[in-house]
Order: structure tokens, then sequence, then C-alpha cells
């Protein structure tokens, strides 16, 4: 059971890393792309890099409240 | 993408690890056990070759569309994180990366843990040690060298890249046995962070049903702007830090935007 622990906090870590918001809103905002595209048939190619800008921005503003 | 930005974001990506495992080999090597550290190089890097091997064709089952959605969010949460940590770096938040300090922390480490052996390996210490350095730096390489090849359909290129940093990197620190401390890690990180967000960012849209402006001529818009992005952050973060503590945090924070690469020179890490 340890063991298996260790596996899957190895591989949250691996691909998480230390910023779980970063990967869930990289979710999140490839959802609602394919929803505007699929759904509402927009093309929403500017979603995900203003979603990048965001999220970036967000992660270093809490990295550096943390900091303090 | 061309073939050369593949190999070069590749190569980047797979210097830096190896550069990082170099270190850990080299500290288990001189201060245990040089044969056991071998032997848990050697180990390494079976298993991640079985690993490549396993993963390649896998990947290659996978739908297109959906490898583009799956291996693009992948990489970008991949590049976030490296972009992240590169820009916290560079801004003086984070100490920068050292690897004469990680080999001396490395080392002092490695000389006080007990000895003992098992089986064929007579210090099972210096063998866990390479064995985990080597394997742990290089899982996130041979993902990029999976993910980049499957979706260029050039995995023979990317291997390319891989082989030729580790050969490069091996061969350097053969001649000089020491940690290549004077190689531009962190600036290579950065590069290697924009490469990867924007290549993530551009291959998840895509897999999400995206049709970008300019088709793959809108990545020559996104790394550009990326770059502009994390060296421009870097820079506001580090004056308003400097502004508002008097000093900065590390030695030297200002070697490590300046020298961070233009958006021109190609892409990086955290």
């Amino acid at each position: 059971m340890k063991w298996i622990r260790s596996f899957a906090l190895f591989w949250y870590d691996f691909v998480v890393g230390d910023d779980w918001r970063v990967a869930a809103g990289v979710a999140v905002a490839l959802g609602a792309t394919a929803g505007l595209v699929h759904g509402a048939g927009v093309n929403a190619w500017w979603l995900l890099p203003v979603a990048v800008v965001a999220l970036l921005g967000l992660s270093l503003r809490r990295a550096v409240a943390a900091a303090r | 993408m061309t073939g050369l930005v593949l190999v070069l974001t590749v190569f980047l990506a797979c210097a830096v690890e190896a550069v990082e495992a170099l270190t850990i080999v080299l500290a288990a090597g001189t201060s245990r056990n040089w044969r056991s550290a071998l032997q848990g190089t050697a180990a390494a890097v079976a298993a991640l070759a079985v690993t490549v091997a396993a993963l390649g064709p896998a990947i290659g089952l996978i739908p297109f569309q959906a490898l583009r959605l799956v291996i693009g969010a992948l990489l970008l949460v991949f590049g976030l994180q490296w972009l992240r940590k590169a820009i916290l770096r560079a801004s003086g938040y984070k100490a920068l990366h050292d690897e004469a300090d990680a080999y001396a922390k490395e080392v002092a480490s490695a000389s006080a843990a007990a000895g003992g052996g098992r089986g064929v390996v007579s210090d099972w210490y210096a063998f866990t040690l390479s064995f985990k350095g080597v394997f742990l730096e290089g899982l996130e390489v041979a993902f990029i060298v999976v993910t980049f090849g499957n979706n260029q359909g050039s995995v023979p290129l990317a291997v390319l890249g891989a082989v030729v940093a580790v050969v490069a990197v091996i061969g350097v620190g053969l001649a000089v046995r020491a940690p290549l401390a004077r190689v531009p890690e962190n600036s290579m990180k950065f590069a290697v962070g924009i490469m990867l967000t924007a290549f993530g960012t551009f291959w998840s849209a895509e897999g999400a049903g995206v049709e970008w402006p300019g088709a793959d001529a809108a990545l020559l818009v996104l790394i550009p702007a990326i770059a502009v992005l994390g060296l421009g952050t870097a820079v506001l973060m580090r004056r308003t830090k400097t502004a508002g503590a008097g000093a900065p945090a590390v030695a030297d924070p200002a070697s490590a935007a300046p020298t961070a690469p233009s958006p021109t020179a190609k892409g990086s890490l955290s």
C-alpha cells in the first residue's frame, strides 16, 4: 500500500508539479476551448494563450506572496 | 515545426537534465564507489530505454487529434512549471541552480551515508543514488522525446537531439572530471520552458479542435510572444523585488535574466 502511494505521489509530482492550480486551469481552459469550438462553432484559438498568461501570472503571484 | 527546432528543443532539454544527472553520478562515484555508480547509471539508462520503447508505440496507437490534445496539455503543464521556476530564479525569488553547490551537497550526504552492498553491487548507496539521479532526470527527457517525436512524426530526429546532448555532456564531463558548473543551465531551462509552453499551447488547442490563424506559422508568433512574456515578467519582478527589499535575495540574480535566450534563439524551462 505504501509503495502504491509513493508511486502515485511520484507521478502526481512529475505531472502536476508545484502548483496544482496551473494543471487544473489548463484542463478547464482546454475544456472551454473544446466547448466553444464543438458546441458553439467558435474558433476559439485565442482562449488558450489568454489562459496561459493568466495562469502563469496568478501562479507567480502566489509564489511571490509565499516567499514574503 | 521544422526538424531543426525539434532537434534543438530536445537537445536543450536533454543537455540540462544530463548536466544534473552527471553531477549526481560524479558525486556518487568520487565520494563512494565508481563501479557501483556506473552500474546504477547503466541500470537507469536501460530502464529509460525500456520506458521509451514501451511508450513510443503505445502513444503511436492513439488517434492523432486525441494525441495532440493529451500530449499538448501535458507539455503545456510541464512548460508552465519550467517557465514559472525560470522566472522565479531570474527575478531572485528562487536561488539559481548551481551545479558546484549541488555537487558539494551530494558529496557531503553520500560521504556520511552508511556502506554495504547487495549481490554484484558492492556499494548499494552509490548504485541507488546514481540510478535515481539518472532515471528521474531522464524521465522528463524521455517524455519530451516521445511526445515531440510522435507529434511531428520524427521520433528518430528527437532521439538524435537527445543522444547528441548526452554524448556532448558525457564527453565534456570526462574531459573536465568535474560538475559542469559553467554550463548556462538556468538560461537553457528558461529556453526549454518557453518552447514547451509554446508547443503545448499550439498542439493542445489543435487537439481541442482549434484552427490556428496561419496554421503552423502561428508558432512563429507564439514562441516569441511567450519569450517576451517570460523575460518581461522576470525583469519586472526583479525590479519590484529590488525596489521593495533594497537588495536581491540571491547572490547574482542579475546574471539570470539578461543571459536568458532571446525569442529568436529558441525555446526553454524551469
